[in-house]
């Protein structure tokens, strides 16, 4: 971990600086001619699903590494995946409905994206949910549930765009008017770099606390002798 | 000893256990009939409701009651530590698994009977010429539920709160089964066959990709943490 310290500094003082940054930008950028104002939730939107996205297989590669190989790394990795999706899929689940209101008139669709986010976020607040009240054998049961909910969104996905999708397509990123794309691009790095910062920190926090496990027992086996 | 065999087996021993007790059908019958009542007090007593809500208050009832009968039998397999022991005998790990999920099945199918029979009295379900196609949505409905309840009933043998944490880690992964199950109810019921042999297939892949998982990773899940 000490090799690392430094890329963390710059990576955490990076965040920071994009946190401060980023909003001016967005402030500056041209309004959207038909959303108006509430088109500028969008920056925040959209990194916040990619990284719950990216959460949610992260805690699927973490929890295959501890189901079959019993990798505690692996289920290190699991947990703050988990989070991170919890953590960002709630970013997606309220910025969604509030530009939803203005833009559809409606907070809820029964949209195929909005289906398959929710579910996902349902799924990992299940698991964080088993992790923290399963007692023994929950870390297990919570990795296998993972697994499902990785197999899962798929299959949501096909499900309900059975039925009409309202949800702006992928296409607008690439196709973005010339002044909203910086503060668009900026913003998805700073969230990137962000979730990477939490990401290790969430590590090192399980990795202290399974270390200060390991002296425990050490120090009952020493009393005990 | 080969695997069909041995799954075969442990089913056996399953029914007879529950031959003897009759506690699960009953509980369960009864419960299904109940859940009925209680949404027919609800939708009915005014106009008939759309089949949008025959189809739903079918699925709803099969999932309440699956969970509550899954619950039941590991249950009654925790007091008597008999999943331990099958778990130290040399048996084959998928087959103690495939024989659950098919006692489970079977439980199903016998309480998805009445709940069919209820719901055409009471609710006026009328499926006379596509009952064969009703049946196999039933069927692989109940496979891909009792799939992920089965494994998750199974192996919250020793966690706490069980009960709560059964139908939480299970409602959210069989989601699809709900979806596909009730929109291919609506579409059987309506007279849509095309929609209704799409929803008939995707059940199909859905039970695939949840039995290979849940065969796979029974294992590692009943061993519990490392």
């Amino acid at each position: 971990m000490k090799g690392s310290k430094p890329l963390y500094l710059v990576a955490t003082l990076l965040a920071v600086a994009g946190l401060l940054w980023a909003p001016q930008l967005i402030a500056a950028a041209p309004r959207e001619a038909t959303m108006g104002f509430v088109q500028k939730i969008f920056y925040y939107h959209v990194p916040s699903a990619w990284l719950c996205f990216l959460g949610a297989f992260v805690c699927a590669g973490g929890s295959i590494a501890y189901l079959f190989k019993d990798s505690e790394a692996g289920d290190r990795v699991g947990v703050a995946g988990a989070e991170l999706t919890v953590l960002f899929g709630l970013c997606v689940l309220v910025t969604g409905p509030l530009w939803a209101r203005k833009a559809w008139g409606v907070w809820w669709q029964w949209d195929v994206r909005l289906t398959t986010t929710l579910l996902l976020w349902m799924i990992f607040v299940a698991y964080l949910f088993a992790r923290r009240y399963g007692g023994p054998g929950a870390r297990k049961l919570a990795a296998g549930l993972a697994l499902f909910g990785a197999a899962d969104v798929p299959l949501i996905y096909i499900s309900v765009s059975i039925w009409r999708t309202i949800h702006p397509k992928t296409t607008v990123v690439p196709t973005l008017q010339a002044g909203m794309r910086g503060p668009f691009w900026l913003s998805l790095g700073t969230f990137t770099v962000l979730f990477f910062v939490l990401l290790g920190m969430r590590l090192q926090l399980e990795r202290a606390r399974a270390r200060v496990d390991e002296l425990h027992l050490a120090v009952e086996d020493l009393e005990d002798r | 000893m080969p695997f069909v065999r041995s799954a075969a087996l442990l089913l056996w021993k399953d029914v007879v256990v529950e031959l003897r007790a009759k506690e699960l059908v009953y509980a369960t019958v009864f419960f299904a009939a109940i859940v009925l009542l209680v949404f027919a007090f609800a939708f009915l007593g005014g106009p008939l409701p759309t089949v949008d809500v025959s189809a739903g208050v079918l699925w709803v009832a099969l999932v309440l009651t699956g969970t509550l009968g899954i619950g039941r039998a590991f249950e009654r397999e925790r007091e008597g530590d008999t999943l331990r022991a099958l778990m130290l005998s040399p048996l084959p790990r998928a087959a103690i698994y495939v024989s659950k999920l098919a006692a489970i099945a079977l439980l199903m199918a016998i309480v998805e009977t009445v709940v069919v029979l209820l719901m055409i009295l009471l609710f006026h379900l009328s499926v006379a010429g596509e009952a064969p196609r009703l049946v196999a949505f039933l069927a692989l409905g109940t496979l891909g539920f009792a799939a992920v309840a089965a494994l998750f009933g199974a192996s919250l043998g020793r966690a706490r709160s069980r009960d709560v944490l059964l139908p939480l880690l299970t409602y959210p992964v069989v989601v699809p089964v709900l979806i596909a199950g009730t929109r291919g109810t609506v579409a059987l019921l309506t007279g849509d066959g095309a929609v209704a042999s799409y929803w008939l297939k995707f059940l199909l892949v859905f039970d695939a990709i949840f039995v290979t998982i849940a065969v796979r990773i029974f294992e590692p899940l009943l061993r519990g943490d490392s």
